[in-house]
């Protein structure tokens, strides 16, 4: 056996050692596939440990977390609650996001009770600077105590004051020690309850109990028995909850992600695929002679794989090291989630796992040898007497063909698309998408044999020649074909789900943005807001021709899911439409029917909101019924937003406070003349940020574009990877015809004409590949769009076709094959015609 | 090993009532009632018109196809019964081969092309140097072992190509025009060298060849019809 391994190991050695640059290509191929895999891989983790720890942390040993809006709820919930006899140790928070103006950013302010505090969460008892001001220094009503993380990212040490915006007033706290016991990832800052409920405008009110039960009380059962307890809106979740909530909240983000890096790793395994069986193709007599020397077919297939295998193994120890380097890189610059904005105040740092270190490894080996399978079995099945002679090629890809299976496949695909999401992920959706690549690469060879068959009969000899080529060697046209389709349907489906996107995203931000002008109490955070005064003093203010305002909250309708976002705004029930982007027809209810609310669509996904339901909703602690009047299409809140009518917001809550203000401007008035007037005459309007809806509009499709540049760095792969694709195929397909070239020397054609041939045939194939490619590409964007998209993120969006895009984008790699194709026959003629006719294999 | 040579019960490869037909569109009848007895250390030319099937009796022989009727034995063992696992095990301890392409696998130094049989019978690989280098010095090609077969002539590689078929002591070694490929000179030495290496091995073997001087150094002719293969005619008909 050892020696026959060594036999494996000499003709692996020869075969690499004489054509490094095709195994160089399966090795990049694999390498990209796993890097990419392994990135997002690396990023996730290192996002959602630094999240599991922070939450970790921030619930120390509570057992149960009671929690409401972030309007809070009462506060006399608290005695009521630490009065019970399961309850062990109750700790009363005060949670407020606030805008640092001098720093131009939001830290989370929590206000506890130090002794109840200890506790329950001991990470939130601040250690005081100075050891003898102690106790006192702990509830002195401006003392601030700060995670090493802000300290260290705020610049500030004990002694320094930091201002905080309130209402359209600041205020400022001193710091007066750190938190030592949160970890080095965790943004946050903590003060006493009492001096956080008057300075930070919170009084009478809490976010947040954390809960220590009596030994032996059963969480789930009494978290169920609180329920009725509970006042609306106000749930009861236990810690596995919370990191649910959080992990849930990019799942779809994520899984998305590993999908694309899952699609990079198949494209490896195709262009594994693609560049073993035309080696195969061309060493077909070299491996029948083995045959006849005695190989079995077992050690032939065994011979065969141990290169796909090894190819697989390089290729993936260098992806591994790739996607570190990536990963590193992408944390660095983006963040945990990518810029998808899932894990805020979070920075997390890379722990490579050895167990999925070792996963991404053996799918590198696994896709390269999978890759090589078909082509090695075919090889190993062929007749060794007939593969001996030349002229075999096209007898052995015939015998990769199974006519119908591609359609078969596409059908199958079809149908899928049918099917709802499993576990809220469209499993069906990007196995569809697989289904639909694989059936229109297996039905390539009938593509090619149907199209190439039409070719018209040329005088020309290079013409000639070419078709000739083509129609006598449809199986392998269909490799370079099922090359150019595979790379390019992918790019194709993305351009076109992004771009759709984009001008979806492009479109809803024109229509939700009417007004000329826009105000925002605070920057960030929650705690700035126009009160009554400042609301009149808006609308008075000359230039100002009508104001509507609105007001943001939340409502927590499921312990296991982020809160849904609360708008209260003026909009005309009869004519929803005018200030909602709506998808279907709205309903007018009647006057004596129940307040009507319009759901983004996620709320019809997440919550059954359908149009036309009655649905009763938290308010202000109370249980309200509402119709559903319409649903909108809303890309900032994936987890679901309501809207309702100010008046009847203000009519439930008695709160008049507004966050936003719209403004139409009278004749004559610019914004920022109007900006400039209200900057003067508001009481704080200096806090108050002023945007036009340009700014806006750009900012958002800035976000959008970050976010969406881990999917344009895939285009790039992708783009890549078809290009090394064709020049694979190509060269490959070069190097099996140097004999033939060698006699059409000797015959008397030119190396121009062998050149212009091998022009002409790169470039109709892939212009049949970015044809079919492109027909792939709508289908499987349609699915992202229609399918994947609705199901993973809960909003639907339109077609846009970017024709231009797609035109450059099929014009590259048309040019792209025919230049390798030339490129790769002239290294073949390269050597002498005498050689090549002599040459043996 | 001449009285095992002499043993005329039990020849190395026995053929009888052979028969093999392709079907491509319809039946067409290649061999038909095939019978051959072949000694030990006895090395016969099969001659024969082109398509008559010359070849086709070789993969036969070989085990590398299936006739349709008749029986194939060699040693006693049925090859056209044997699956096809097993067929290549006997031709990889008990067979050689030479082929009118020389088949020389172009990545591997001449001397890893020779030991290539070696390799496959798992010989040990001090056992199997020693070897390749006597087998490279028996066909004149002694200290030229690390060279690529792309710098050798056409003489040279079929030199190589009967080293490997040779290196592993085969019991019967099959040659499908060794000398198609070369000039008359080239092919009159490698056919003396190829005689004189059989006979030295003591192997069996049959040639296969369109060229009577090549028949000429064998021991005795067989000529391949459609009818079977007999005794080759009497020599006037050789021509003039
Ligand atoms: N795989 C095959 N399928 C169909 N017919 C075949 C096949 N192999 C050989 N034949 C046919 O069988 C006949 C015998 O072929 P074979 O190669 O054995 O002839 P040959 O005697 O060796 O000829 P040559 O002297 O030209 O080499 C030929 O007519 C050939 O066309
Ligand atoms: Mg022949």
């Amino acid at each position: 056996m050892s020696t026959l391994r060594s036999l494996t190991l000499t003709l692996l050695a020869g075969e690499i050692g004489a054509r490094p640059w095709r195994a160089l290509i399966g090795v990049l191929a694999i390498a990209i596939g796993v890097a990419m895999g392994y990135a997002v891989q690396l990023i996730n983790h290192a996002a959602l440990t630094e999240f599991s720890r922070t939450a970790g942390s921030l619930m120390g040993n509570a057992d149960l977390e009671i929690r409401g809006p972030r309007g809070g709820f009462d506060e006399t919930l608290y005695p009521r609650l630490a009065r019970l006899p399961e309850v062990a140790a109750a700790s009363p928070v005060v949670e407020v996001e606030a805008w640092l103006p001098a720093q131009r950013q939001t830290l989370k302010l929590l206000g506890v009770d130090v002794f109840r505090a200890a506790q329950v969460t001991p990470g939130l008892v601040g250690r005081p600077a100075q050891p003898d001001g102690g106790r006192l220094n702990l509830l002195a009503p401006d003392a601030l105590f700060l995670s090493p993380a802000t300290l260290a990212a705020l610049g500030l040490q004990a002694g320094s004051t930091l201002t905080v915006q309130l209402g359209l007033k600041t205020v400022r706290l001193r710091v007066a020690g750190a938190l030592p016991a949160l970890g080095e990832g965790l943004r946050l800052g903590v003060m006493d309850i009492g001096a956080a409920q008057w300075q930070l405008d919170r009084l009478g009110l809490l976010q947040r109990i954390d809960l220590r039960l009596a030994p032996g009380v059963d969480v789930d059962a009494f978290a169920r028995t609180l329920h009725d307890i509970l006042p609306a809106g106000v749930v009861a979740a236990t810690p596995r909850d919370t990191l649910q909530g959080t992990s849930s909240l990019s799942r779809a983000y994520r899984v998305n992600l590993n999908v694309l890096a899952l699609v990079a790793l198949f494209t490896g395994a195709f262009l594994v695929f693609s560049t073993q069986a035309l080696s195969v193709l061309r060493r077909r007599s070299q491996l029948a002679l083995l045959r006849a020397l005695g190989m079995t077919r077992r050690e032939l297939l065994r011979l065969l794989l141990t290169e796909g295998a090894t190819l697989g193994f390089f290729g993936a120890l260098l992806g591994l090291g790739l996607g570190l380097m990536l990963a590193a890189a992408a944390l660095r610059y983006a963040g945990g989630d990518l810029g998808g904005g899932y894990f805020d105040g979070v920075r997390p740092s890379l722990h490579p796992e050895p167990l999925a270190t070792l996963l991404f490894l053996a799918l590198g080996i696994l896709a390269a040898t999978l890759g090589s399978l078909l082509p090695a079995w075919e090889a190993a099945h062929a007749r060794p007497a007939q593969a001996l002679k030349a002229g075999d090629e096209e007898v052995a890809l015939r015998r990769l063909h199974i006519p119908w299976s591609g359609l078969a496949t596409i059908a199958a695909a079809l149908l899928l698309t049918q099917a709802g999401p499993v576990g809220e992920l469209p499993v069906f959706g990007y196995l569809a998408i697989a289904l639909l690549l694989v059936g229109a690469i297996i039905a390539m060879p009938q593509l090619a044999q149907a199209v190439f068959g039409r070719l018209p009969l040329a005088r020309r000899l290079p013409v000639q020649l070419a078709f000739a080529q083509l129609v006598g060697a449809p199986g392998r046209a269909a490799i370079g074909l099922a090359g150019i389709l595979a790379s390019f349907s992918l790019m194709a489906s993305m351009v076109i789900m992004v771009a759709s996107f984009r001008q979806s995203v492009d479109d809803w931000l024109g229509a939700i943005l009417p007004a000329p002008l826009y105000l925002r109490a605070t920057p960030g955070g929650e705690a700035g807001y126009f009160t009554d005064a400042a609301q009149q003093r808006i609308v008075a203010t000359p230039g100002v021709n009508r104001a509507e305002f609105l007001r943001t909250g939340q409502l927590l309708l499921d312990a296991r899911r982020p809160p849904v976002a609360l708008l209260a705004r003026q909009v005309d029930p009869r004519h929803p439409g005018r200030r909602l982007p709506l998808v279907g027809l709205p309903l007018v209810p009647g006057p004596e029917e129940s307040a009507p609310i319009w759901v983004s669509e996620a709320m019809v996904d997440l919550y059954g909101f359908r149009s036309g339901r009655l649905v009763a909703l938290p308010i202000a602690g109370r249980s309200v019924t509402f119709l559903v009047a319409g649903v909108w299409r809303d890309y900032a809140r994936q987890y679901g937003a309501v809207v309702m009518q100010l008046n009847d917001y203000r009519r439930l809550t008695h709160d008049r406070r507004v966050s936003d203000a719209a403004l139409w401007l009278t004749p004559g008035a610019t914004p920022a003349l109007v900006a400039q007037r209200l900057r003067r005459q508001l009481a704080g309007g200096e806090q108050v940020q002023y945007l036009l809806p340009g700014e806006i509009h750009a900012v958002s499709m800035s976000i959008f574009d970050r976010s969406f540049a881990i999917t344009y760095l895939l285009e790039v792969v992708a783009v890549l990877v078809g290009v090394i694709g064709i020049a694979a195929s190509f060269s490959a397909q070069a190097l099996a015809r140097t004999r033939e070239f060698g006699v059409l020397r000797h015959l008397g054609v030119t190396r121009r004409q062998i050149s212009a041939m091998l022009a002409l045939e790169g470039g109709l194939l892939a212009l049949l590949g970015v044809t079919a490619g492109l027909l792939l590409g709508w289908a499987i964007a349609l699915i992202l769009i229609h399918v994947v998209n609705p199901q993973s993120f809960h909003w639907s969006m339109d077609l846009m076709m970017p024709w231009r895009s797609l035109a450059l984008l099929a014009i590259a790699l048309v040019a792209a094959a025919a230049l390798t194709a030339l490129f790769s026959g002239r290294r073949a003629m390269s050597g002498s015609a005498v050689r090549a006719v002599k040459e043996d294999w | 090993m001449d009285a095992h040579a002499s043993d005329a019960a039990s020849p190395v490869l026995s053929l009888s009532a052979v028969s093999k037909a392709y079907h491509n569109g319809r039946a067409r009848i290649v061999l038909r009632n095939v019978d051959l007895a072949l000694q030990a250390g006895e090395y016969v030319a099969i001659m024969g018109e082109s398509g008559v099937g010359k070849s086709t009796l070789l993969n036969l022989i070989a085990g590398l196809d299936h006739p349709d009727g008749g029986r194939i034995a060699f040693e006693g063992q049925d090859v056209s019964a044997m699956d096809d696992d097993d067929a290549t095990l006997l031709r990889r301890r008990a067979m050689g081969f030479v082929f009118q392409a020389f088949h020389v696998l172009p990545h591997l130094s001449v001397a890893q092309n020779v030991a290539l049989p070696l390799r496959l019978n798992d010989v040990a690989h001090g056992a199997a140097d020693l070897r390749v280098a006597a087998m490279l010095a028996e066909v004149g090609l002694a200290g030229r072992g690390d060279e690529r077969p792309g710098v050798l002539s056409g003489g040279e590689l079929q030199r190589v190509a009967i080293a490997r078929a040779l290196v592993h002591r085969p019991r019967l070694l099959l040659a499908d025009e060794p000398t198609g490929n070369l000039d008359p000179d080239t092919a009159a030495h490698v056919l003396q060298l190829l005689r004189e290496r059989i006979r030295a091995s003591g192997a069996a073997a049959i040639l296969v060849t369109h060229s009577a001087r090549a028949a000429a150094t064998t021991d005795r002719i067989l000529r391949l019809t459609p009818d079977g293969l007999v005794p080759d005619a009497p020599p006037t008909q050789i021509g003039p």
